[in-house]
């Protein structure tokens, strides 16, 4: 009888961790990737798996049916957890952190009974030094085999809605085989028959139709069609199009809207570009989409563009896809591009080369990796690659949304060297932007736009420069990458936004 | 699971069992895969050891220099440096390992370089006025090396984040352990921190620091320096302080800096520790610790070191030193007869190498003892993940763990997108004296095995992520500085030195510091300096 009770505390073990991993990743997919979720939610778990074993010494009578129970209503809560949570925060997202905290409280006290119970079974026939020992090894062995397979395997295989219906099942099996092991020692056997099958018979159907339900979720939640969906090494990366609007989504942040991406990237391009009569040699920093790329290539000066994007999956997609390769008017495939897959920072270090404009459109400073695309060591490593008379081109936030974070990357190329002109534009979809311009010498702004362009004239242009008092330039602190700073401004400003 | 229900239980298992690592090699050894292929490396204690037996060959060829230097650490290559920077290129650095560097030499693999010991150097204050010329013609610090708070190059300043602390299954924030501590316990940690920022304003009559650094310019205020003969434990008790986090983070720090537990450390080389520098917890690193610094000064002696060279025999004379040398890789000995002797190698050797002993020089060494430590570099093919609480650090420290936590050698890497890493373990082996070094001695399969289980608490998928565990092992590491060590008259006559010899390894501090070490060579080139009668612009 001990050989199965501790194979099961295995299978327990991983379910109960799967369970941990799975809501925590949810919420850190659908509410951003902020630490604060996945440790709020490993807390809560934590927490109330202590509840579960405190409570567990009032569970009393058969302690095997008991058991079985305990099981199948982990299985089916647990199982149906990631589902429950993505349709409802498709549904309605106001109730879905307490939807996420109240399941995840309500399968931790679950989780929190199994082990007591499962020692206290033991504990008749097992010395209790032996008990602790093997059970502990046996939780913790589950625990390691799932948090190895969780990132490796199931999650980019078979999705978390259809993982946790997987663990859903294995703990409905556990309960199975417990009662089928246990027959001779338990009275009321048909009802508790029934209630396995029927457990099991709900999770089985769920597993079969989760793709459909997937889908339809996601659907729901982008309230467009998508058309295009992948996991690349770096990212998610998900297009959707609704009526004559296409939208790109990194890790479910909108990227662009082809509504209005001309003036994001007019913005990005033009007050710089337009400038300088004599480039010759242009590097865009990010910007897989290549749409920087077909602004820069209005320039018939312009001889070679460089673009230097992490992730070659986006320049693959926005190279080959129809609708894509049609927003950007086929930029990725001039034949002055070159593109390079690589980390910006690893290639600038390693690279010879200078250019006349730069542009660096990278993803916000939401954490310390991306935080270093903004310090003074990064400005100061561009300076080596941009030209006596070169201009370099910041996207940095919002000056509105995030104004300490805006002037802060504002302050950190002036003390990198650089004379800057900050300036801003209204893109509808992502509200007020703010953009950077920075060279060796002072900026004036062009008296014509030699290209055509929708947004960016040259009587709009002096407008753009001009901040108004609630964007206006506060003191700021330049990001060095000893401290980040920009990191936490950054959070806490845009945590304020978001909050409800 | 493991986490929750394991966490409290763990602690038990941890008291409970002498080594954690013991209890889980146990439990999971026959679910275990086979642990990641490395080497075992370490001072060259075969070479080293055949000091002890005298049988090796008769020096066959002489070569004279002005200046021997015996010993190729910080302070031996510190030595080099000043006398080479004053135009003094007439000595010979003599190394018993391949490389020089001592404590602050580094590793590399494919995936980057890695510390083998020594692995930050925090910003010197204004009296280490030597370190910071270093510094500066490192072009690390930028502007005036005697300012009060010089400019750095970024990119040896510790990126952010720079440390985190593993406690109760949550990695908080900063060292000192805050989460779930309460508010009376925090109000000492306050306590302390006033205190100890009071020694570092203090400054006696004659303008001295209460601990300054190098500590040979500290006050001699004999009740400050009363402080040695207490333990830092009795003086924490003796202040009335009884939180457990204060204690734990005195004792970390003590066996960070010093390998040596905080019942056993001195109480004045505790409190140097917190009140001898200026800089907010400020630190120079880089990806192969601090061998870059090693790098800098080994520049100057370019040409002028024997490598795998043992000095084995030294016999002073009225007018010269005479070395005999078995140089290993040849398997033959030559003789250096030197006018000027620098010893910059631990003095523990002294008694095994010098023809005539001095009474003092033994009595000075007589209890003295070294930790020894262990350092694993451990490559991984991904960053270990953070399941709760703040992101991966250059420090990380796990609370309830026998070692010191691990450092990142990428974090200072300008990359932004994940990566391959290699991540350095340290383990001082605080609980062992010279006499009983069992635990050092264990194969490269148990410590890998050891290093796996203190990982895996924090780091569930250690072990599938470690694509190799390379060991190495530090036998003497550093001076321990027990209570009466630093001022109880045992360091006088090193400092001191003699006609045609001076020492210059941080032994003679007492404290195995970069900047003592740095402190002390330059000190020896100089007064080597003065008895050549070369001129020179001092550097202290």
């Amino acid at each position: 009888m001990q050989r199965p009770l501790l194979v099961s505390v295995f299978i327990v073990a991983s379910c109960g961790l799967a369970y941990e991993l799975i809501a925590g990743a949810l919420a850190s997919y659908l509410l951003g990737d902020s630490v604060m979720q996945f440790s709020t939610v490993i807390g809560v778990y934590l927490f109330a798996m202590g509840i579960g074993s405190w409570l567990s010494k009032h569970v009393v009578g058969n302690l095997l049916v008991r058991f079985i129970q305990i099981e199948l209503l982990v299985g089916l809560l647990g199982g149906l957890s990631a589902g429950l949570l993505f349709l409802l925060f498709t549904l309605h997202a106001g109730p879905f952190r307490f939807a996420l905290y109240g399941l995840v409280l309500l399968i931790g006290i679950l989780v929190g009974l199994e082990i007591p119970l499962i020692m206290r079974i033991l504990k008749r026939e097992v010395a209790f030094k032996e008990l602790v020992a093997q059970v502990l090894s046996f939780d913790y062995i589950g625990a390691l085999a799932v948090s190895v397979l969780f990132p490796l395997l199931l999650a980019p295989h078979l999705g978390l809605v259809r993982s946790a219906l997987l663990f859903g099942l294995l703990n409905a099996l556990v309960a199975a085989w417990a009662l089928w092991l246990f027959r001779a020692q338990i009275g009321a056997l048909a009802v508790l028959r029934a209630q396995c099958v029927a457990v099991i018979a709900l999770l089985a159907v769920g597993f079969g139709f989760a793709g459909t339900f997937v889908s339809l979720a996601e659907a729901n939640l982008y309230n467009e069609d998508i058309v295009h969906a992948e996991s690349s090494a770096y990212q998610r990366i998900v297009v959707t199009r609704w009526r004559d609007e296409t939208r790109l989504y990194l890790n479910h942040n909108l990227q662009f809207s082809s509504r209005d991406e001309y003036r994001y990237h007019e913005a990005l391009v033009h007050p710089g570009l337009a400038a300088l009569p004599g480039a010759r040699n242009v590097l865009v920093l990010g910007g897989g989409d290549g749409m920087a790329v077909r602004e820069i290539l209005k320039y018939p000066q312009v001889e070679s563009i460089t673009l230097v994007d992490l992730d070659p999956r986006m320049t693959e997609l926005f190279s080959q896809s129809p609708l894509l390769r049609e927003l950007n008017g086929g930029a990725l495939a001039s034949p002055k591009l070159r593109i390079v897959n690589a980390d910006a920072l690893q290639w600038l270090e390693a690279s010879p080369e200078t250019f006349d404009f730069v542009v660096a459109d990278f993803p916000d400073p939401s954490n310390h990796s991306l935080g270093k695309l903004y310090s003074t060591a990064f400005y100061r490593l561009l300076k080596q690659h941009v030209a006596e008379t070169g201009r370099i081109v910041v996207q940095a936030t919002s000056p509105l949304y995030a104004r300490e974070s805006f002037w802060t990357v504002v302050a950190t190329l002036e003390a990198a060297g650089w004379q800057t002109a900050p300036y801003h534009a209204l893109v509808p979809s992502f509200g007020e932007w703010g953009f950077i311009l920075a060279s060796r010498r002072e900026y004036r702004p062009p008296t014509t736009i030699p290209v055509a362009t929708r947004f960016v004239t040259p009587d709009a242009l002096p407008a753009l420069f001009h901040f108004p008092a609630d964007m206006a330039r506060i003191p700021a602190e330049p990001n060095r990458l000893d401290n980040q700073n920009l990191v936490r401004v950054f959070e806490r400003e845009w945590g304020r936004v978001q909050a409800p | 699971m493991g986490q929750g229900a394991g966490a409290l239980m763990r602690r038990r298992d941890f008291l409970a069992a002498t080594s954690a690592a013991a209890a889980l090699a146990a439990c999971g050894s026959k679910a275990a895969p086979p642990l990641p292929p490395g080497t075992l490396s370490g001072a060259n204690d075969v070479l080293g050891h055949r000091l002890r037996r005298p049988d090796l060959p008769v020096p066959t060829e002489t070569r004279r220099a002005a200046v021997a230097i015996v010993g190729g650490g910080i302070g031996g290559l510190s030595a080099a440096w000043k006398l080479a920077r004053s135009g003094c290129d007439d000595f010979l650095l003599l190394e018993m390992e391949s490389e020089a560097g001592g404590n602050s030499r580094a590793g590399r693999n494919e995936v980057s370089a890695h510390p083998l010991g020594a692995h930050y150097l925090p910003l010197p204050p204004r009296e280490a006025r030597a370190t910071r010329q270093l510094l500066a013609e490192l072009g690390v610090l930028q502007g005036d090396p005697d300012a009060a708070h010089p400019a750095y190059d970024e990119k040896y300043l510790c990126h952010a984040p720079q440390e985190r602390l593993y406690t109760n299954g949550y990695w908080q924030e900063g060292l000192w352990p805050t989460l779930g501590v309460p508010a009376t316990e925090r109000a000492q940690y306050a306590r302390f921190q006033d205190a100890v920022a009071g020694l570092r304003q203090r400054r006696d009559p004659a303008g001295r620091r209460a601990f300054a650094l190098p500590l040979a310019l500290s006050s001699r205020d004999p009740q400050l320096l009363a402080l040695d003969r207490l333990t830092m434990r009795d003086w924490l008790l003796g202040e009335g302080y009884t939180a457990p986090g204060l204690f734990w983070l005195v004792d970390y720090a003590c066996r960070d800096d010093y390998g040596t537990a905080a019942t056993q450390t001195s109480a004045w080389a505790g409190l140097h520790y917190f009140a001898c520098r200026d800089g907010e917890g400020q630190v120079l690193t880089a990806p192969e610790g601090n061998a870059w610094l090693a790098r800098g000064l080994a520049r100057a002696a370019a040409g002028r070191v024997l490598q795998n060279a043992l000095v084995f025999r030294v016999e002073q004379g009225r007018k010269e030193s005479v070395c005999d040398v078995y140089l290993a890789a040849e398997n033959r000995s030559i003789r250096v007869i030197a006018r000027e002797l620098i010893w910059a190698a631990p003095q523990f050797l002294i008694p095994h190498v010098f023809a005539a002993q001095r009474p003092e020089w033994l009595a000075g060494i007589r209890g003295a003892e070294y930790a020894p430590w262990i350092v694993a570099n451990l490559t991984l093919s991904a960053a270990p993940q953070t399941r709760a609480g703040q992101p991966l650090a250059w420090d990380n420290v796990l609370h309830d763990s026998a070692a010191l936590g691990y450092v990142v050698a990428t974090h200072q890497q300008l990359r932004y997108a994940p990566a391959p890493t290699v991540i350095t373990w340290y383990r001082a082996l605080h609980e062992e004296t010279a006499g009983h070094q069992r635990q050092l001695l264990q194969s490269r399969d148990a410590w890998a095995a050891q290093v796996l289980a203190d990982l895996a608490r924090p780091h569930p998928e250690i072990r599938e992520l470690a694509t190799r565990i390379d060991i190495h092992r530090h036998a003497h590491a550093m001076i321990r500085p027990l209570p009466g060590r630093l001022w109880g008259g045992r360091r006088r006559d090193f400092e001191r030195g003699g006609a045609g010899i001076q020492f210059a390894h941080a032994d003679v501090s007492g404290l195995s510091l970069f900047e003592e070490a740095n402190y002390r060579g330059v000190l020896a080139a100089e007064r080597t300096l003065a008895r050549l009668g070369v001129s020179f612009a001092s550097s202290l």
